[in-house]
């Protein structure tokens, strides 16, 4: 039996010697067997949701599996052929790139404009900010779904407003027609998809970029003041260089999401028209599921992999490098 | 060159009390003008104001006659060492050094020339390829220094530059400072809160507290004739002990208070009954802590002198009157009148 007063109450602790056995009550300060527990739930997930969907798309491409038969019989590289000789898979490939590349690099420039906006002090900064970041809190179907209202090919509110300001109708700037059809014209339906990925792209961007802007000291941007820089000096010795590698991150987040995306096309245009806006992930998606040809579906899906692999290798490099400035 | 002129200079930030209130000051052409006073009294602030990186909420700067308060801080030829020295974290030494000429557009000869000048007096040669990261305090605010000097400013503004250094590279830091501001004579405005630094290198020394100057004056003109208590007793290690006789505080330094018996008749003194409690021995010194009264005092003697009076026992304590400032008890204020 041991004792001691308490200093603030007064009151008498005591304890015995039995506090000091071993017994179970202390197992969960051990943290090699704590932390595997608490792992448990994540490894399950990951395993489950990724590691088995992954496995089975690859076990897929390699073999004749249709919806029909499940069975898996080998073929080698048969579907990657096939696949690969289709005009529809070529020009998704292709959008997949553009969609991807151009949005992000419009994405970039707007909110490196956005970010310097808002790190400057004004009234109402906290309702911008709310704001801009309000595309990025919408679930994306919900988003795509209003965009389908905006462009829509007879009620589009563009066209209304538009029309009011003489741009649209007989012998205007935009042409003839009452309405611009955004989703019923090729290069229109691209650009609305772009535009889409941008609206939806931008606001973390911004955000990712804000952060890194605070993480300028003060003192810096003050020196480069008082040594004379102008604002467009500051802007590219100073800024951009000590911004990169949080811009890196920004960028490839931004990739990431568009190479993968489906929502958007499948929403949108379903690919149209006619198979004009269709990318990797949807074209996947049409092969595989709307027409019941797996093997086909995985082995476009499979496409996606290896950029993937760069980018989140990219990613890592950058994340790593970042940590040793 | 040029010399440094704030009017009445405010700055309020929100509904505060002021941080700078009502300052007027100059440093001369030259001058090595030093900004003392205790933390938050507005010292970077003011020296924010003078290098135009914010704006006063009323008052004017002044820089060699010309009104310069709304004048951005590129247009006022002033360079600035910051007290994080604030070089460019991505640029090398030597890109760093040349940052200001190349927005100025010097010639790329003439860069050149100029950094391995400033390279080579303040001893930076082997490390221009460097980054910041890779250098120890001292030489990033060498580095910090050169890119201010470089530039041939008319005006320097230093904050703190050697609070980041350890006590030793500051005492040689601080001696190589001095020197270089001699040699090239630029007006100098220097801020800190250690009372060594100032008057180890100010010219004058501006002691600043809440916001407004309390005295001005040569390092000896600030320690034997504080103008007020604060100056008294912010500057000297241990500081001025005050003692209050009636309406007056009776002010004197620790080294001037010894035995009465120590004095002789010829030269008038005044008397205090001391009482002696602790003593501290410092090497070169050793100082006596005690009451007078019930104020705390301090005395201070060499280390070699045989003291002949012990702990705890009253003993008759005397300081010459030449030695002796007088206070207004309540305001504080310095009074040339011997009570
Ligand atoms: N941007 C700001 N916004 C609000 N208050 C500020 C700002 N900058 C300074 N202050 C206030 O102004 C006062 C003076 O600050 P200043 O930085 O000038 O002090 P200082 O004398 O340099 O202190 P130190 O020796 O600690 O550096 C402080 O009370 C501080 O809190
Ligand atoms: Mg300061």
């Amino acid at each position: 039996m041991s004792a001691l007063t308490s200093p603030s109450t007064g009151e008498t602790l005591t304890w015995s010697d039995d506090d000091f056995e071993p017994d179970g009550r202390y197992l969960l300060d051990n943290s090699r067997l704590l932390g595997p527990i608490m792992l448990m739930p994540a490894v399950i997930y990951i395993i489950g949701l990724v590691g088995v969907p992954f496995a089975l798309a690859i076990a897929y491409a390699f073999s004749d599996v249709t919806v029909g038969d499940q069975s898996i019989d080998w073929v080698g590289l048969r579907n990657f052929r096939d696949v690969w000789g289709n005009d529809t898979f070529q020009r998704a490939l292709r959008n997949s790139f553009m969609f991807a590349i151009v949005s992000q690099v419009i994405v970039i420039i707007l909110a490196n404009m956005l970010a310097m906006v808002l790190s400057a002090n004004f009234h109402g900064k906290r309702i911008v900010r709310f704001l801009v970041l309000l595309p990025w809190t919408t679930p994306i179907a919900l988003a795509v779904i209003g965009w389908l209202w905006t462009l829509d090919n007879v009620y589009s509110p563009i066209d209304a407003a538009l029309r009011e300001l003489g741009l649209l109708g007989p012998g205007t700037m935009f042409g003839p027609g009452k309405n611009m059809l955004w989703l019923a014209k090729p290069d229109l339906a691209q650009l609305s998809v772009l535009t889409v990925h941008v609206w939806r792209t931008l606001p973390l961007a911004t955000v990712i970029l804000l952060a890194g802007l605070a993480a300028i000291p003060q003192d810096v941007k003050d020196a480069a003041d008082v040594d004379g820089a102008s604002f467009w000096r500051q802007f590219f010795y100073i800024r951009v260089p000590l911004l990169i590698p949080i811009m890196t991150v920004a960028i490839l987040y931004g990739i990431v999401f568009t190479f993968t995306d489906m929502t958007v096309v499948y929403i949108l245009t379903r690919g149209g028209p006619i198979d004009n806006t269709q990318v990797l992930a949807s074209w996947a998606f049409f092969t595989g599921v709307e027409a019941s040809n797996l093997a086909h579906g995985a082995a476009i899906a499979l496409f996606l992999f290896p950029l993937l692999v760069v980018v989140a290798l990219i990613m890592l490099r950058v994340a790593k490098r970042a940590e040793t400035v | 060159m040029a010399s440094v002129e704030v009017r009445e200079i405010v700055k309020q930030f929100g509904e505060n009390a002021p941080a700078v209130d009502h300052i007027s000051l100059t440093a001369q052409d030259g001058e090595f003008l030093v900004l003392l006073g205790p933390s938050g009294c507005g010292k970077t602030t003011l020296l924010r104001m003078i290098g135009g990186l914010e704006p006063p909420t009323s008052g004017d700067v002044v820089i060699g006659n010309h009104v310069v308060t709304h004048l951005p801080p590129r247009a006022r030829r002033i360079a600035m060492v910051f007290q994080s020295y604030a070089l460019y974290p991505h640029m090398s030494v030597h890109d760093n050094i040349a940052f200001p000429l190349r927005a100025q557009g010097t010639p790329k000869a003439e860069q050149e020339k100029r950094i391995n000048w400033a390279a080579s007096i303040l001893g930076l040669d082997g490390l221009m390829k460097r980054k910041p990261r890779q250098l120890s305090g001292g030489q990033r605010q060498r580095v910090a220094l050169a890119r201010a000097l470089v530039r041939e400013p008319s005006v320097f503004l230093l904050d703190e530059p050697l609070s980041n250094l350890d006590a030793q590279r500051r005492a040689s830091a601080r001696d190589e400072l001095q020197q270089f501001q001699r040699s090239i004579g630029t007006t100098t405005i220097y801020v800190t809160h250690d009372q060594v630094e100032a008057m180890g290198m100010g010219d004058r020394i501006a002691v600043l507290n809440l916001g407004t100057v309390r005295q001005i004056g040569t390092p000896q003109e600030i320690y034997d004739d504080p103008a007020d208590t604060f100056v008294a007793t912010f500057l000297g290690s241990p500081p001025m002990n005050l003692v209050e006789r009636g309406t007056m505080l009776h002010g004197f330094r620790p080294e001037h208070f010894s035995p009465a018996a120590w004095h002789d008749a010829a030269n008038p003194f005044e008397r205090f009954s001391f009482v002696p409690h602790r003593e501290e021995y410092l090497g070169a010194e050793r100082l006596i802590y005690g009451e007078v009264g019930d104020e705390k005092v301090v005395a201070r003697f060499p280390a070699t002198t045989q003291l002949d009076f012990s702990i705890g026992h009253p003993v008759e304590f005397g300081v010459a009157t030449r030695h002796m400032r007088y206070f207004d008890a309540e305001s504080g204020v310095r009074s040339y009148e011997t009570p």
